[in-house]
C-alpha cells in the first residue's frame, strides 16, 4: 500500500526533469472547467479530472487545468473554456469525460477546435 | 448530486470562495452513522446571512455566492435519516457537519472522494487541505502542508503528484474499509 513517505522518491525523480521545463506561465494553454453547484451536479468533476489525467498521460508541460464558478448558463453545464495564448477564447458545452478527451486530442494537442461541442451550435 | 463526495466538492468550493487558506474535510463511519465535516478558515458569515443559506428560496441575487449547494447537502443528510448543522463566525471561518444513517435506503453513496480531493488540490495549490477518513477504529489522514514540505520545490499540482495522491487515497480507503464500498 502507498504511504505518504513514498512521495519523497517521486520528488527526487521529478526534480531532475523540472529544471528543463519552460516555467513561463504566459505561454500556458488554460483549460477552465466550471465547478459551481450546477457544474458539479451536471458532471463537471469527471471532466475536470479527465483533463488532469490527459495532461499526465500526454505529458503536456504547458497546459494548466483550472476552475471557474457559475457562468449563468447552468443548463449548458459542464462548460469548458479553452484559452490558447494569442487566440480567441473557445467555449465548449455539455462536456463529459469522452468529449474532454476529444477536446484534449483535437484542440489542445493538434490545434483543431471541436466545432460540434461549441456553444454556438446550441 | 449522486454522490456525497460531489456535495463535499461543492461545499468546499464555497470555502474557496470565502477566501479560506485551510479547508479540513473529514468522513467518519462509525456505529452505522456516517459523519461528514467540512471546516474552513475563510471569511465566515454573519448570523443573519447564516439563516438564509440553508433556504434556497431566500438566497438573493446579491448573495449568490451561496445558492443551492448547502440546501442540497442538507437534503441529502435529512433524507438519509441524518442531520445537518452549520456554524460560522465572521473573520474566523465556517463549520459544516452532516450525519447520515449508513444503511438508510435513501443515503447516497460516498462515491469517488479521491476525485473530489484531487480536484480541490489541483484547482488551487495555494489552498491547503486536510482529509481524514475513518471507518470504525481505523483511519487515514492526509495533510497537503505535510506533502508540500516533503515535495520541496516540486509543485503539488504537478500531474504526477496528483496521480500519486489519488492512488494513496484509493488504496488506503479500500484497505480501511476491508474492500467494502460505502
Amino acid at each position: 500500500m502507498k504511504t505518504i513517505a513514498e512521495i519523497m522518491a517521486l520528488r527526487d525523480k521529478m526534480q531532475a526533469e523540472i529544471i528543463t521545463r519552460d516555467s513561463s506561465e504566459v505561454n500556458d494553454i488554460r483549460i477552465v472547467v466550471g465547478l459551481a453547484t450546477c457544474g458539479i451536479a451536471a458532471g463537471a468533476r469527471p471532466v475536470f479530472n479527465t483533463m488532469i489525467d490527459e495532461v499526465t498521460t500526454r505529458n503536456l508541460k504547458n497546459v494548466k487545468v483550472t476552475r471557474s464558478g457559475c457562468l449563468g448558463m447552468c443548463k449548458l453545464e459542464p462548460i469548458v473554456e479553452v484559452f490558447v495564448p494569442g487566440e480567441e477564447k473557445v467555449t465548449y458545452i455539455l462536456v463529459d469525460a469522452d468529449k474532454a478527451k476529444r477536446i484534449m486530442a483535437d484542440h489542445i494537442v493538434n490545434g483543431n477546435i471541436v466545432t460540434e461541442y461549441l456553444i454556438s451550435n446550441e | 448530486m449522486r454522490e456525497l463526495s460531489l456535495n463535499i466538492l461543492d461545499i468546499a468550493e464555497n470555502s474557496v470562495k470565502a477566501g479560506a487558506t485551510l479547508i479540513q474535510i473529514s468522513i467518519t463511519v462509525k456505529c452505522g452513522i456516517i459523519e461528514i465535516r467540512i471546516e474552513d478558515n475563510g471569511c465566515g458569515m454573519n448570523g443573519e446571512f447564516l439563516k438564509t443559506v440553508i433556504d434556497p428560496f431566500t438566497t438573493t441575487r446579491t448573495t449568490r455566492k451561496v445558492g443551492m449547494g448547502i440546501p442540497l447537502f442538507k437534503m441529502a443528510a435529512e433524507q438519509a435519516g441524518g442531520s445537518f448543522n452549520i456554524t460560522s463566525t465572521e473573520g474566523i471561518g465556517t463549520k459544516i457537519s452532516a450525519t447520515f444513517q449508513k444503511d438508510h435506503i435513501d443515503r447516497a453513496p460516498i462515491g469517488a472522494i479521491e476525485d473530489t480531493v484531487i480536484a480541490l488540490i489541483a484547482a488551487d495549490c495555494k489552498i491547503d487541505y486536510t482529509f481524514c477518513y475513518s471507518f470504525e477504529e481505523k483511519d487515514f489522514a492526509l495533510d497537503t502542508r505535510e506533502i508540500k514540505a516533503q515535495l520541496d520545490n516540486i509543485p503539488i499540482d504537478e500531474s504526477e503528484v496528483l496521480q500519486f495522491i489519488k492512488g494513496l487515497i484509493i488504496e488506503n480507503i479500500l484497505s480501511i474499509n476491508g474492500g467494502v464500498v460505502i
